[in-house]
């Protein structure tokens, strides 16, 4: 089995955001960049299936400017194969985003791609469901555990009110929620061994899919910010306040 | 032109996700409502009571049994000519089918979205609600999830829409349902819930979550975690409150033995009143709480839930 594992280089998970005083975006000059947390997982899940003995190759891919391809090193070493950057300065989308992947996947002919149910900056949520339906694979987001069955899958997938579990013929894409996992960190020697990893580059023009977004971001714009309260002396003082003063009980 | 709004249904009733997504299409034209399953008498009748409902589209077929994402996508796809906007809530099925529909007919979708300005012109939250994005749309169909917490859901009475047929296109499912473990709580569910009450890292195990429940009880209230306490193996991840679980936005939100990671907060940050009890009092969810209590939960809980008592006991 090959797996494809898309990677996004993201402003890290710590980092406390500013959006810029010209409301044009948040400002990710001089901000620490990572591994979108939900795409670790996804590269540790195709690690697992190949330690497992059920994968074969895995392929890391990357769509944007010429510095994720440290993102894809990191997946190189946590364990992936080799890579492959998609160059490209422009903003990206999902819909351009998933168009590119699915030209990857044409390439590449994998049998699974395991890719994050979400990017922590953009928040969309949908990348991996519109990858699927561009290639016309039956998808299984939000997993949570994956198993190896027969010749296809069973994929437990988070849904509200508990989990289900679905069986999939393979292709498929699946999209990783958080307990799925937990992602080992690279050991230095596999950061070494990583260095000598190959990774292709290609453009979105090389691979023929428009990229231009769909969406125009007009302004973006700092929440309300709440106001810090009281603090109260004890039990009595806070339920007298909830039933008093602020009527919620 | 006319906006569909995909419904999702149980045991006859339409879930509060979708009935807030009914009230965020109010402004963008005549609403009309999908209702996908395989037995969907009851809850097309439901549908139809929706008020600002202008008709009931009903799809029943064994494929739909299960809300998969690919009978779903196709449906709304051969539904979708002659719509303005498709939209649904944004839980667990509506983040499913919304992009891969939006995908077929080559639109970018918009998720999450938490005000409607016009017909184009939408805002949603980004990087853990920590900025929010107008964006413009000039896709023919626009697809879009609704944030549930920013828009105060539909009633279940007061409309009386037409139903109408529909059938779902023929097309090869390869994924198939196996099985579903659904926690069966008597509690209401968290998007729903008029009260929340939340623990963290701080309740210090699986068995000690048991804690929040008399406090919970008293309060009808849904039972939510942190990340850390759902990382920790405590409570099952469909009670996880944040940026990758469940957005709420109740009357009143205890955080019990909660830091307030900005991944929690994007998760609660628009609850009415926000109660904090934590030990440490540098914790930053006191930052965002109306009231705090800087004490040990496991002596406050069962005090808080005899005060309760007490003063309910007295109002009633």
């Amino acid at each position: 089995m090959k797996i494809l594992v898309p990677v996004k280089r993201v402003v890290d998970y710590n980092v406390k955001i500013r959006v810029r005083s010209d409301h044009s975006g948040v400002e990710t000059n001089g901000v620490k960049m990572s591994m979108n947390p939900f795409d670790e997982i996804a590269v540790e899940a195709a690690i697992r299936l190949k330690e497992a003995g059920a994968a074969g190759e895995i392929i890391a891919v990357s769509a944007g400017p010429a510095a994720a391809s440290e993102t894809i090193r990191t997946a190189l070493a946590m364990g992936a194969d080799r890579g492959i950057l998609v160059q490209s300065d422009a903003e990206l989308q999902p819909l351009g985003v998933a168009k590119l992947l699915a030209a990857l996947v044409r390439q590449e002919s994998p049998d699974l791609v395991i890719m994050g149910k979400q990017a922590i900056d953009d928040d969309m949520n949908a990348t991996g469901q519109m990858l699927a339906a561009l290639l016309g694979w039956p998808q299984a987001t939000f997993a949570s555990a994956i198993a190896v069955a027969g010749p296809g899958i069973e994929v437990t997938r988070e849904i509200d009110g508990g989990l289900e579990t679905l069986s999939l013929p393979l292709p498929a894409v699946i999209t990783t929620d958080l307990r799925l996992n937990e992602p080992r960190y690279a050991s230095l020697p596999n950061i070494m061994k990583a260095r000598k990893k190959t990774i292709d580059q290609l453009t979105p023009e090389a691979l023929g899919v428009d990229v231009t977004p769909r969406l125009r971001t007009l302004r973006v714009e700092e929440p309300p910010r709440r106001q810090a309260g009281r603090i109260v002396g004890s039990v009595d003082e806070l339920v007298a306040a909830l039933r008093d003063e602020a009527k919620v009980i | 032109m006319a906006v569909l709004v995909l419904l999702v249904h149980e045991a006859g009733r339409i879930k509060t996700p979708s009935r807030a997504a009914v009230a965020a299409a109010a402004s963008l034209g005549d609403i009309h409502a999908l209702v996908a399953g395989a037995d969907t008498e009851a809850a097309a009748q439901a549908a139809a009571r929706l008020p600002g409902v202008a008709r009931v589209l009903r799809a029943e077929a064994p494929a739909l049994a299960h809300p998969l994402a690919e009978p779903l996508a196709a449906l709304l796809v051969s539904l979708a000519p002659g719509y303005s906007h498709i939209l649904a809530g944004a839980d667990a099925i509506g983040k499913n089918v919304i992009p891969r529909a939006a995908a077929l007919l080559d639109s970018q979708p918009i998720s999450d979205v938490c005000a409607v300005i016009d017909a184009d012109h939408f805002v949603r939250p980004i990087y853990a609600g920590n900025a929010l994005a107008h964006v413009h749309s000039a896709d023919a169909i626009k697809f879009i999830t609704i944030r549930a917490a920013s828009f105060d859901a539909v009633a279940e009475t007061g409309g009386s829409a037409d139903i109408h047929p529909v059938t779902l296109p023929e097309l090869a499912t390869p994924a198939h349902f196996l099985r579903a473990e659904l926690s069966n709580s008597a509690r209401p569910e968290l998007p729903a819930a008029r009260v929340v009450v939340s623990g963290g890292r701080g309740i210090g195990s699986a068995a000690n979550f048991a804690l929040l429940d008399p406090v919970a009880d008293l309060l009808g209230a849904a039972v939510g975690a942190s990340r850390a306490a759902v990382d920790a193996g405590y409570i099952g991840n469909d009670s996880q409150v944040g940026q990758t679980g469940k957005i709420v936005a109740p009357e009143l939100y205890i955080a019990v033995g909660i830091s307030g990671a900005i991944q929690h907060l994007a998760g609660m940050k628009d609850s009415k009143v926000i109660v904090a009890i934590n030990k440490d009092a540098e914790a930053p969810i006191f930052q965002v709480a109306d009231f705090g209590l800087v004490a040990d939960l496991f002596t406050t809980l069962p005090a808080l839930a005899g005060e309760l008592a007490r003063s309910k006991a007295e109002q009633a």
